[in-house]
């Protein structure tokens, strides 16, 4: 766990100077910034993917079914002849928006938990928690097709389980980090010139339980993607004829001998995409947490 | 400890309350009428009128949960809505597959994992731990079914060396169990290996660091006797808990590999029935599966407390 209690007294230009710090030690990280490279990579060619892509997605070519990668289709053809070069491009921006919003879901329901878990404790604490320990206690992919079960296979309940699935990650890292600032000197002078809670935990709680919410997020947005992933390779995710990763993947599979580019190509995008945020993540708790950093440093003296 | 026993297992029975509420609710989180949903287009108000009655449905939510969960408690989670057959016959018949898989898959994992994060860690630095390490970061980011299908295409397909799915009964055919177990546990386990790796190496990297190997490397001991005596025992607590926290991830990938392999366990029993809306018989896997994840976690956790005193008096 960071300890960032005692940089907070310090104020803004402290404030700078970390943010500063945490750059740099994330961009001295070359794994780091090799994941940052292929996620700005990623993002821009999400963004700009119907004006890359050579062929829309569902352009039949019924006499160029099951070609391998050539100079017109880079990834080959699949089963109807469309190219999957641009199916597997155009697919990126659904795995990074399920991403996004799934983690944004978790985070949005998590934090506020694992704020108020912390700071009041008692009660709410144990009755908070306990609610995210049941949802803890299913695995995740598990109760992720369980909820879509339930409310159809469709993406937004994909976006909504995802999100539930991580949401008691998050409460229980920010109950962690609260937990340790509840008593801290700066949060007793504010409550004791009368600042109201909210006011406590959103103006001096919050800010300084930041960096391993930050950490978990990177790391999350991977397991996000590969949920996806998972969930759109059982029909579960993107319906039809959509592309999705997952679901390119286990269409991909009834063609393995003929085509196996099929499931090659957009196995290695899940792959790219989940290696990025990881390395990400993991430069980010490099730099933000000076408990694995001192690990890291310690490489050069055993 | 038997303290610490006693509060430990009520706190999985009151997981295991609230497991019980989610699975049950799923059948009513289902939009307009599960039982219509489920018969489609084989729709005959007969059926229709016993399947209500059989499951209570027609019942209060509040009436139907404790009559549910009273069934439950004595083993009975109903018929399934497609074949009519005892649900719990039908998770109980695929419980040894899906608990060999994750037990082979664990193997693996700890096998590669734990003996490769050491000796990294030792030789921090070295051209072993750099290889390790960039192997370990490709492994979990790597999609465990996709692996399935990589294994497949290269061990069945291609190399011809292994069979691409199925199941045999280890009575009926030892050798040929074994051949169709090897690739779902590979492609399982080696996922958890590397995030077991990366654990064991940082552990065993912060436990080099102390104070007291530092005092027993100046106390003469060999490097060998300080990593078996001092470094290796301090060691295994996080890796314990490390471990406890793979079982979950792994019991996910169990899952969705049985469905790639064919392997006939509750995870590919769950797929199926989703596909079905046989909604009597996921809940009653997603029941299993939960249970065996709280069972799993309460294991570790009491393991961990007997490995260090001080969890007890937490």
């Amino acid at each position: 766990m960071t300890e960032p209690a005692a940089e907070t007294t310090v104020g803004v230009v402290a404030h700078r100077s970390r943010l500063r710090t945490t750059a740099e030690t994330v961009l001295r990280n070359r794994l780091a910034v090799f994941g940052l490279v292929i996620l700005v990579l990623l993002v821009l060619v999400a963004l700009a993917a119907p004006l890359i892509a050579p062929y829309t997605i569902n352009e039949v070519d019924v006499a160029n079914r099951l070609q391998g990668p050539s100079s017109q289709h880079w990834f080959g053809t699949d089963e109807l002849g469309r190219d999957v070069f641009s199916r597997v491009i155009i697919a990126s921006r659904v795995s990074l928006q399920v991403g996004f919003v799934s983690v944004g879901i978790a985070l949005g329901l998590g934090v506020p938990v694992g704020l108020i878990a912390g700071y009041y404790g008692g009660r709410i604490d144990s009755i908070l928690m306990r609610l995210m320990d049941i949802l803890f206690s299913i695995p995740a992919i598990v109760l992720a097709i369980a909820i879509l079960a339930a409310l159809g296979p469709d993406i937004v309940n994909a976006m909504i389980a995802i999100g539930v699935v991580y949401t008691p990650i998050f409460a229980r890292i920010t109950r962690g980090s609260v937990l340790t600032l509840r008593d801290a000197v700066f949060v007793q002078a504010a409550r004791s010139i009368g600042a109201s809670d909210l006011r406590i935990i959103g103006n001096h709680v919050f800010p300084n339980v930041i960096a391993p919410i930050i950490v978990q997020t990177s790391l999350s947005l991977a397991f996000a993607i590969l949920a996806e992933a998972a969930l759109s390779f059982l029909g579960l995710g993107v319906q039809p004829p959509n592309p999705a990763w997952g679901r390119m993947l286990s269409e991909g599979r009834a063609f393995f001998q003929q085509a196996p580019w099929m499931a090659i190509f957009p196995g290695l995008a899940i792959f790219a995409t989940v290696f990025a945020f990881n390395a990400l993540g993991d430069g980010l708790r490099d730099a933000l947490d000076p408990q694995q950093r001192s690990i890291i440093e310690s490489r050069g003296r055993s | 400890m038997t303290g610490f026993v006693v509060r430990r297992i009520g706190q999985m029975a009151l997981a295991l309350l609230g497991v019980s509420v989610i699975v049950f609710a799923l059948i009513h989180f289902v939009p307009g009428d599960p039982v219509r949903t489920a018969l489609g287009t084989r729709f005959d108000p007969d059926v229709y009128e016993a399947l209500v009655r059989r499951h209570g449905l027609d019942r209060p939510l509040v009436i139907q949960y404790f009559s549910w969960l009273g069934s439950a408690l004595q083993g009975d989670l109903g018929v399934s809505f497609r074949s009519g057959q005892p649900v719990t016959g039908l998770v109980l018949e695929r419980l040894p597959a899906t608990l060999t898989l994750a037990g082979a898959a664990l193997a693996v994992a700890l096998v590669v994992g734990v003996p490769l994060g050491v000796v990294s860690a030792v030789r921090s630095g070295s051209k072993l731990d750099y290889i390790a390490s960039a192997v370990s970061q490709v492994g979990v980011s790597v999609p465990d079914f996709w692996a399935g299908i990589m294994y497949i295409l290269l061990f069945s397909l291609t190399l011809g060396w292994l069979p691409p799915s199925g199941y045999v009964s280890p009575l009926v055919d030892f050798t040929g169990w074994l051949r169709h177990l090897v690739l779902p546990a590979l492609a399982v386990g080696l996922v958890s290996g590397s995030i077991i790796f990366r654990f064991v190496r940082s552990a065993v990297l912060e436990a080099l660091n102390q104070d007291y190997v530092r005092m027993a490397r100046a106390k003469g001991l060999s490097r060998r006797a300080v990593l078996f005596d001092h470094v290796l025992p301090n060691a295994w607590i996080p890796i314990v808990t490390v471990v406890g926290l793979q079982l979950g991830f792994l019991l996910g990938g169990v899952v969705v590999v049985e469905i790639i392999f064919a392997w006939p366990g509750i995870g590919r029993l769950a797929y199926l029935a989703v596909g079905d809306r046989d909604f009597t018989v996921l809940q009653g896997s997603v029941l299993y599966i939960a249970t065996m994840f709280l069972v799993i976690n309460l294991v570790v956790d009491l393991l961990y407390a007997w490995l260090d005193p001080r969890v007890r008096y937490d």
